[in-house]
Formats: C-alpha cells, sequence, structure tokens
C-alpha cells in the first residue's frame, strides 16, 4: 500500500477547499450576470442595444443603444491614454536609465503613493481643481465633461504604466546596454534605440493594463464626468460611463424586476466581457513581442 | 600640449622597455599605453599602477587568475567603467598623443575609436543585419550600408554562412557566429583597437579556433587586446602578454619570452600551472 503522510492530508483538502471558494464565486457571479442579461434580452433586441445611439433607460420614451455609454467609456479611456502612456514612459525610462540608485529608492514609493490615492478624492480633485482650470483655458467647458475625468484617470494609472514599464526595462540584461556604449552611442540612444525596444512587450502590457483600468475606473469618473449619456467625441463635454451608469442605478431608487433595472446587469457583462478581451489582449502581446535576450 | 605629451610617452615607453629582459623587437610609437593607471572599486584597489604599451597591428594578451583585474583593466581602455557606480580612476592612458582620461575628452565618441567585443555573445535582439548596421547608422555613417555589412561580415569570417539570411535575428545563430556577429559588428565601426574581453569563454573548441584564427587574420589591420584565463589561447595568438595577478602588473614581454623564460617567480609558477 502507498505511504500516506496523514498530517497532509487535511492541509491539502484545507488549500483545495480555499481555491475552489474563489473560482467557484467568480463562475457564479459570471452565471447571475448572464441570467439576468438574458431577461433584459427577451424585451430588447441585440441589435438595439448594439446599435442604438440612445440611451435613456429611466426615461419615456425608454431607448437601450448602448453606444453612448460605449462612446462615453472610451473618450475616457482614450483620452487618460494620452496623459498616462508618454509620461508613463518618460518616467519609466528615467527611473530604469537615469536616476541614480538613491533617487530611485525615494522616488519609486513616492510613485506608488499616488495609485494609493483613493480613487474618489482624484474625483472630488478633478471637480475643483481641474475643472476650473479647463474652463479658464477653454471657456465652452461644462461642469462636468470628459477631459477633467480623464485627466485624472491618467494621473492615478500613470505610476501602473510607470512602474511596470520599469520593470521590463530593467530585466532587459547588462550586457545589452555595454554592446551599446561600446559601439559609442549616448545614454540617449542606449535607452531609447536599445533597451526600450528590449522591454517592448512588458511596456505594451503595461498599456493595455493602464488603459483597462481606466476603462473599470468609477468613482473619479463618475464625479468628474457626469451623468450624461451623449454620443460625442468632445472632451470638454459631458458623458457618461458604463461604470458611472451603474452608480447613478444603483443609487436611485429604480424598482427591482423593471426592465431598467436588469440594464444593471446587461452593462456589468458588457464591461466584464471587454476587460476580458484587454487582458487577452495584453497576453498577445506579451507573447507576440516578447524578445529572447541571449 | 600634445608634443609634451608626446615627450611623456617617449620617456615612459622607454622606462617600460628597459624594465623587459631582452628588449622589445618593435620599434613602432605604441598606439596606447597605459601609465600607472589605478583603479578603485569604492575602497578597493582593483587595477594597481598598471603600466603597458600597446603597439599596432599587434596582439596583446592579457592573462591572470579570476578576480586579478584584468577585466576591469581592460574596460579602462575605452572607459566603459564610467557608468559603473563608485568607480574612481587613477593614472592616464593615451591613444596616439592624447590622454584619454583628459577633462576635454567625449567617451562617446572614444569608443567609436576602440571597440570591445565582450565574454558572453551579446548581440541585439534584432536581424543580423541591423546588428551590424546599428553602430554605423548612430554615427551618422549611413552611406552604403549594404557594402558595409557584406565588409564587416566577411572580415569576421561570418558572410558565407548568414548571407542568405540576413533579416533573420541575430539570436537565430550559434553561440560561435553570435561571437562572430559582435565582432563583425566591432569592425563595422572601423576602430582602431579592438579590446576582447574573454571572447571565447563561453564557447566550444571548434568555435574558439574559428576565432583565434578570425584574430590572428584581424591584426594585420588592427591593435587588439585580449584577456583571457586561457593560457595556451595567449600563446597562439597574441605577440606580447601580460600577466596580472592581484591587481599588479607582474610581468610584461614577448608572448615567447613569457612562456618560455619568464623573469618573475609569479608568472613561471603560473605559465607552469602550479596555481590559478
Amino acid at each position: 500500500m502507498k505511504f500516506v503522510r496523514l498530517k497532509e492530508v487535511p492541509v491539502h483538502i484545507f488549500l483545495l477547499f480555499s481555491t475552489l471558494l474563489s473560482v467557484c464565486t467568480t463562475i457564479a457571479i459570471v452565471f447571475f450576470l448572464f441570467k439576468e442579461s438574458l431577461v433584459f434580452f427577451k424585451e430588447v433586441s441585440v441589435f438595439e442595444y448594439l446599435f442604438g445611439t440612445k440611451w435613456t433607460p429611466l426615461f419615456h420614451p425608454q431607448h437601450f443603444g448602448f453606444l453612448p455609454l460605449l462612446s462615453g467609456t472610451l473618450l475616457i479611456a482614450f483620452c487618460s491614454a494620452i496623459v498616462s502612456i508618454p509620461l508613463g514612459v518618460m518616467t519609466a525610462i528615467y527611473l530604469s536609465e537615469y536616476a541614480n540608485s538613491k533617487v530611485r529608492t525615494w522616488l519609486k514609493p513616492v510613485l506608488e503613493i499616488l495609485s494609493g490615492i483613493p480613487t474618489v478624492v482624484y474625483g472630488y480633485f478633478a471637480l475643483t481643481f481641474v475643472t476650473p482650470i479647463l474652463k479658464y483655458l477653454f471657456p465652452s467647458t461644462l461642469v462636468f465633461n470628459a477631459a477633467s475625468a480623464s485627466i485624472v484617470v491618467g494621473v492615478m494609472t500613470l505610476p501602473m504604466i510607470a512602474s511596470l514599464s520599469d520593470d521590463a526595462m530593467r530585466a532587459v540584461p547588462r550586457s545589452l546596454r555595454d554592446a551599446g556604449y561600446a559601439l559609442g552611442a549616448t545614454k540617449a540612444e542606449v535607452s531609447a534605440k536599445i533597451v526600450f525596444p528590449a522591454a517592448l512587450s512588458g511596456v505594451l502590457a503595461s498599456f493595455v493594463l493602464a488603459i483597462s483600468r481606466a476603462i473599470g475606473e468609477t468613482m473619479a469618473v463618475t464625479l468628474a464626468a457626469g451623468a450624461t449619456p451623449n454620443l460625442t467625441i468632445n472632451p470638454l463635454e459631458s458623458v457618461q460611463t458604463m461604470t458611472s451608469y451603474i452608480v447613478q442605478l444603483s443609487l436611485g431608487d429604480t424598482p427591482h424586476g423593471t426592465l431598467e433595472y436588469q440594464t444593471l446587469f446587461v452593462i456589468g457583462v458588457t464591461l466584464f466581457l471587454i476587460t476580458l478581451l484587454m487582458n487577452f489582449i495584453s497576453e498577445l502581446i506579451l507573447r507576440k513581442y516578447r524578445q529572447k535576450y541571449e | 600640449m600634445e608634443t609634451s605629451n608626446r615627450n611623456i610617452i617617449e620617456e615612459h615607453l622607454k622606462k617600460i622597455r628597459s624594465s623587459v629582459k631582452d628588449g622589445i623587437d618593435v620599434d613602432t610609437f605604441p598606439i596606447m599605453i597605459s601609465k600607472q593607471l589605478s583603479l578603485y572599486y569604492g575602497d578597493f584597489k582593483a587595477v594597481n599602477e598598471a603600466s603597458i604599451p600597446i603597439f599596432p597591428q599587434t596582439v596583446t594578451a592579457v592573462i591572470g587568475p579570476s578576480g586579478c583585474g584584468k577585466s576591469s583593466y581592460l574596460r579602462c581602455f575605452n572607459r566603459m567603467n564610467d557608468y559603473i557606480p563608485g568607480v574612481k580612476i587613477d593614472g592616464s592612458i593615451f591613444l596616439h598623443d592624447q590622454d584619454i582620461y583628459d577633462e576635454d575628452v567625449d567617451p562617446v565618441s572614444l569608443r567609436r575609436k576602440i571597440g570591445m567585443v565582450f565574454q558572453k555573445p551579446n548581440p541585439f535582439p534584432k536581424t543580423i543585419y541591423q546588428n551590424i548596421a546599428w553602430g554605423p547608422k548612430i554615427n551618422g555613417m549611413k552611406d552604403h550600408m549594404d557594402d558595409r555589412v557584406q565588409q564587416a561580415l566577411e572580415k569576421a569570417a561570418l558572410w558565407n554562412e548568414v548571407k542568405d539570411k540576413l533579416h533573420q535575428s541575430g539570436l537565430s545563430l550559434s553561440g560561435g557566429q553570435q561571437q562572430r556577429l559582435c565582432i563583425a559588428r566591432t569592425i563595422a565601426m572601423e576602430p582602431e583597437v579592438i579590446l576582447m574581453d574573454e571572447p571565447c569563454s563561453a564557447l566550444d573548441p571548434i568555435s574558439t579556433g574559428r576565432i583565434e584564427d578570425l584574430i590572428f587574420e584581424l591584426k594585420k589591420k588592427y591593435s587588439i587586446v585580449i584577456v583571457t584565463h586561457n593560457m595556451q589561447q595567449a600563446a597562439r595568438v597574441s605577440d606580447f602578454t601580460v600577466f596580472m595577478y592581484q591587481g599588479d602588473v607582474i610581468e610584461y614581454g614577448p608572448t615567447e619570452r613569457i612562456f618560455t623564460r619568464p623573469q618573475k617567480k609569479q608568472t613561471e609558477d603560473y605559465v607552469r600551472g602550479k596555481f590559478g
């Protein structure tokens, strides 16, 4: 008979149980979301949902076109990327190639604090500080607007890009930098033409994660961008994202079982699928651009 | 300024010559010469007042046990230690009659004249063609790039093996081919001196043999300094040998003499394989 160490058995079972618990919870949530969404799609056609240009579930006549929410979400994701990607990459290059170890040891924690600030504080900051500046620069700016939300979401996701890209660049072996210097390259040339391309997969993956975070961001966007579903590409206007719609609906007194109540789950599923897609893309990028160094 | 440097160099060379038993049978002015060069890592002195000449179109081998400071010393010749925090350097190294540690010398343009090949093959994660073209391109030598790439690969005895796959990754090559690619990359810059830091230590004997043949070819045009812990290799490829031990240059002289009639007891023990 095979020898079994008895003390190991309960440990094994306990660990398996913990794992199953989290897996089952996830599966249950997804199942629940899909099940409730089906109720919605019995009333509203998938075509209307995907291609309709008006989203007014709380008013009559009700329209269930999801495009305004999608455009609002993507507008904020895009504009925040304009802020976070260039700044994040520059910061990462500075941290990994230029900063000496003294500067690094205090700069990196400071940067990480940026991501520790509660997002509601960012929202408040957008409303009371960023928006007035925008209004001063562009008088047509509305009180609630996408630009202000995008700027703070960009600042929020910047540390993620900086930190992950810094890690990716520092993982590039010293020998490649040496090869560059030995060929008469300057520090800037080594950073931009050797280290950065060699770390590209990690850097791109950090972009996708940051954008994915911007899509899922809720509180700052709800506070700063407003609650007007709006099919626009003008960042100075007010928009509503999928997440801020969910907040709006959850806080309201929408009765259970109504069609507008079911939209909660549909938007939830949509958000889930988009995030899943982003993770998938990031995985693809990592695989496609991953370079062996030696 | 430069004439006075020339006097310093000639004085210094005379001193080195007189310390070498049987003299040095090369009359030319050295292309490089190091004068009392010391290197510190923080408080630790890794190289102690090293003085050797590098003659044009010769191979100078630096041998010694691990940790004797030979690689650190080699990296002084193209100022590769500049980027290592905590390194301090005293003394001078002259290229022709210019002290490369003078304040007004730009280490970046210096390294265009003094190429370097490293211990482990380190091709860029780019194509074979791009690996060669990278150096000339960033240094503004953009004309006739195809010819330049072909010539560099021919000189590095790699052309025939890679001419049909120039646009494949440099990392797809074998270790020995990668090292020849790195040599080709260095040659493409048309340097005056090539420094090699144990270029064969990661290679099998056949690849090592090919690199040694290549070094023999290359010395017709370039001056080569090679660090190696393989004494047979030093004996095979070099004209002059430097023996270093614990940061000191123990002995410098023509290779044949260092291996057959060393002046110092430590050198004799090392080349006979008593330690190291």
